[in-house]
C-alpha cells in the first residue's frame, strides 16, 4: 500500500501537480458557498450604523457574561471529572469498561434536546433525582445558572473525555510503568507523568468543551427554560430575539461569531499549533 | 486513478438520478390534488386538530398541513417567506407585522380568550390567587413578552402588583402550561383554552375580571397559490360549526361574528 503510490508520484509528477480536476473543483465551491455565504449574510445584514448603541443595550452585555461564565465553569467541571474518567478509560483495566466508553459518549451523537428532556427526567422537581436533591439539600436546578451549568457539561464533557482519552491511549505506557518501577505511587505516576504526556490533548479537549458548552442551545432551553440575567445565554437570547428584532438577533450571532473564533485562534496559537498544524 | 474517476461519474449520476427519482414517486399517487398549510398559535392546538377532520371531510381534495407555534414565531416565519395559505394568531400585533408587510388583508377577529393562573393538579405551592405570585419562593412560567400570552401576561401582573419575576419565560404558551404540567413551576399564565385543553393535569384558578386581559384571535388568508383552499378554511372558522368548536374548546365568542381587524 505504501510502495506502489510513491512509485506513481515520481514517475509522473506532472499529473500530481497539474490543474485541478473539475470534478473536485464544482462541489468544492459548493462547499465553500455553503459554509461561506451564511456567515457572510450575518455581516451584510448586520445593523452597522447602530452598531455602538445596540452593542451598550445591558441585556447584550448581560446574555454575553453569562454564556462566558457558565461554558468556562462547564469546562472547569468537564476537566475535573471528565480527566479522571478519561484515565480511568484508557489506563484501568475492569469488565465494562467498554461499555461505559459507549455509554459516556451518548451525549456526543444524542440530540441536545433530547438531552434537555433526559435532564428533566433526572434532575426536574418530579425527576428520579430531582426529587430528591430538593428534599434533602433544598437544591433545585431547572431554571438556574448552576442548571445552565450541567446541561452544557452534560453535552460537552464527551468532547473532552474523548480528547484526553485519545491523548493519554497516543502517549506510551511505558514512560507509567517507569515511574512504578522507581517507586512512584499509581497517583504520582498519574500527576508527573501521565497528565504531563498528556497535556496537549487535555488543552485541546477543553477547548472544544468550552466551544460547545458556550454553543449550547437545545438541552439548556429545554432543561432550564429561558430569563434574562439567569440562565439565558448568548444563543438563547439570539432565538428569543428572532422573531421581533431580527437585526438584534443578528448583533447577537455576530457577537457570538467574533467571541468564538477569537478564542479558539488565539488558543490554537498559543498551546495547540504544535499537535493542530 | 484515470479509471477511477471515469466509473465515479457515471456512478454519481446514477445516484443523483435515483435521488430524483425517488423524489418524483413521492408527489404521485393517490394522495389529494393539493395542500393547504395553516399556522396557527399553539393556543388553536386542539380546535384546529378538530376542525382539520371537519375540512378534509367535505374537501377531500385538499390535505390540510397544521403547523402551531408561537404568533411571534409563525408571523415571522410567515414575513421571510414561509408558504402557508392561513396564518391565525392569538392577537393583533403580531397579525400587524404580517399585514404591514403586504402578505395578507383582512384579517377576521374569530374568537377571543383571556388569561388564567393555572397550578401542577396537586398544587405544591399552595397558589390560590394572582397576588401568590408575588413571592420570590414561588417559581411560575409566562410567555415570553413578545407572544401574545407573554404580553397580556406582563399587563395582568403590572396590574395585580406582582413584582417578584418569572422563573422562565416559554416560547409559546403551550410550552408554559407544559412546564406546569410536569410540577417543573409552581404556577403559569396561560390562556382559559389552554388550561381546559389540560383538563385535570393542572388547576385553574380564575383571575379578577378587573385585571384581565382579552385577546382577539385573528385569521387572514395569505397571499399566494392556495388563497381558494385557505378563504374556504377562514369560512369554517367563522362558520356556526367553527365558532360551536371554538366555544366547546373554551375560547370566546368574537364580539361581532367576522369582526373586521385592523
Amino acid at each position: 500500500m505504501s510502495g506502489r503510490p510513491a512509485v506513481a508520484l515520481g514517475a509522473g509528477t506532472g499529473a500530481a501537480t497539474g490543474r485541478v480536476p473539475w470534478q473536485l473543483l464544482v462541489p468544492a465551491a459548493f462547499a465553500v458557498a455553503l459554509l461561506v455565504l451564511p456567515l457572510t449574510g450575518l455581516l451584510v445584514r448586520a445593523p452597522w450604523s447602530t452598531l455602538p448603541a445596540r452593542l451598550t443595550d445591558p441585556e447584550v452585555g448581560q446574555a454575553l457574561r453569562l454564556s462566558l461564565l457558565t461554558a468556562t465553569a462547564s469546562m472547569v467541571v468537564c476537566l475535573l471529572l471528565g480527566v479522571p474518567l478519561a484515565w480511568l478509560l484508557a489506563r484501568a483495566s475492569f469488565p465494562g469498561r467498554r461499555v461505559l466508553r459507549a455509554m459516556v459518549t451518548v451525549p456526543l451523537v444524542l440530540p441536545p434536546v433530547v438531552g434537555g428532556v433526559a435532564l428533566l427526567a433526572a434532575f426536574g422537581r418530579t425527576g428520579v433525582a430531582g426529587g430528591w436533591l430538593d428534599d434533602t439539600l433544598g437544591l433545585r436546578l431547572p431554571f438556574t445558572t448552576l442548571g445552565v451549568v450541567v446541561a452544557q457539561s452534560f453535552v460537552a464533557m464527551p468532547f473532552l473525555v474523548l480528547a484526553v482519552e485519545g491523548a493519554l491511549r497516543s502517549a506510551d505506557a511505558r514512560y507509567d510503568d517507569l515511574a512504578a518501577t522507581f517507586g512512584a505511587s499509581r497517583w504520582q505516576t498519574f500527576c508527573r507523568v501521565t497528565l504531563p504526556l498528556a497535556a496537549p490533548g487535555v488543552l485541546s479537549g477543553a477547548v472544544l468543551a468550552w466551544a460547545r458548552a458556550l454553543g449550547e442551545f437545545g438541552a439548556t432551553i429545554t432543561f432550564n427554560g429561558s430569563y434574562p440575567g439567569t440562565t439565558r445565554t448568548m444563543p438563547l437570547a439570539i432565538y428569543a430575539a428572532r422573531n421581533t428584532d431580527f437585526e438584534a438577533a443578528i448583533l447577537l450571532s455576530l457577537v457570538l461569531l467574533v467571541v468564538s473564533v477569537a478564542i479558539l485562534a488565539l488558543l490554537r496559537e498559543r498551546w495547540m499549533a504544535g499537535p493542530v498544524s | 486513478m484515470t479509471v477511477r474517476s471515469v466509473a465515479a461519474v457515471p456512478l454519481t449520476a446514477g445516484l443523483v438520478a435515483t435521488v430524483l427519482g425517488l423524489a418524483g414517486c413521492g408527489a404521485g399517487g393517490d394522495e389529494p390534488a393539493s395542500t393547504l398549510t395553516v399556522l396557527a398559535a399553539s393556543s388553536l392546538t386542539d380546535v384546529f386538530d378538530d376542525l382539520e377532520g371537519t375540512y378534509e371531510a367535505q374537501h377531500p381534495d385538499v390535505d390540510v398541513q397544521l403547523s402551531f407555534d408561537s404568533s411571534s414565531t409563525l408571523a415571522e416565519q410567515v414575513v421571510q417567506g414561509a408558504p402557508a395559505g392561513v396564518l391565525a394568531t392569538a392577537d393583533r400585533a403580531t397579525m400587524r407585522t404580517v399585514v404591514e408587510e403586504g402578505l395578507g388583508a383582512e384579517p377576521v377577529v374569530f374568537a377571543r380568550n383571556e388569561l388564567v393562573l393555572v397550578t401542577p393538579a396537586d398544587n405544591p405551592g399552595n397558589i390560590e390567587g394572582i397576588t401568590d405570585l408575588d413571592d420570590s419562593d414561588v417559581a411560575y412560567a409566562v410567555c415570553v413578552p413578545e407572544a401574545p400570552c407573554g404580553a397580556a401576561s406582563a399587563t395582568l401582573l403590572a396590574r395585580s402588583g406582582v413584582t417578584a419575576p418569572p422563573v422562565t419565560e416559554e416560547d409559546s404558551v403551550r410550552d408554559t402550561l407544559g412546564k406546569v404540567v410536569e410540577g417543573e413551576v409552581d404556577a403559569g399564565l396561560v390562556f382559559a383554552s389552554d388550561a381546559q385543553a389540560a383538563g385535570g393535569r393542572v388547576r385553574a384558578i380564575p383571575v379578577p375580571a378587573a385585571d384581565n386581559v382579552r385577546t382577539p384571535d385573528v385569521a387572514v388568508v395569505l397571499d399566494g397559490p392556495d388563497t381558494d383552499a385557505a378563504q374556504v378554511w377562514v369560512d369554517l372558522l367563522i362558520s356556526r360549526a367553527g365558532r360551536r368548536v371554538l366555544l366547546d374548546h373554551g375560547f370566546l365568542p368574537a364580539p361581532a361574528a367576522a369582526e373586521k381587524s385592523p
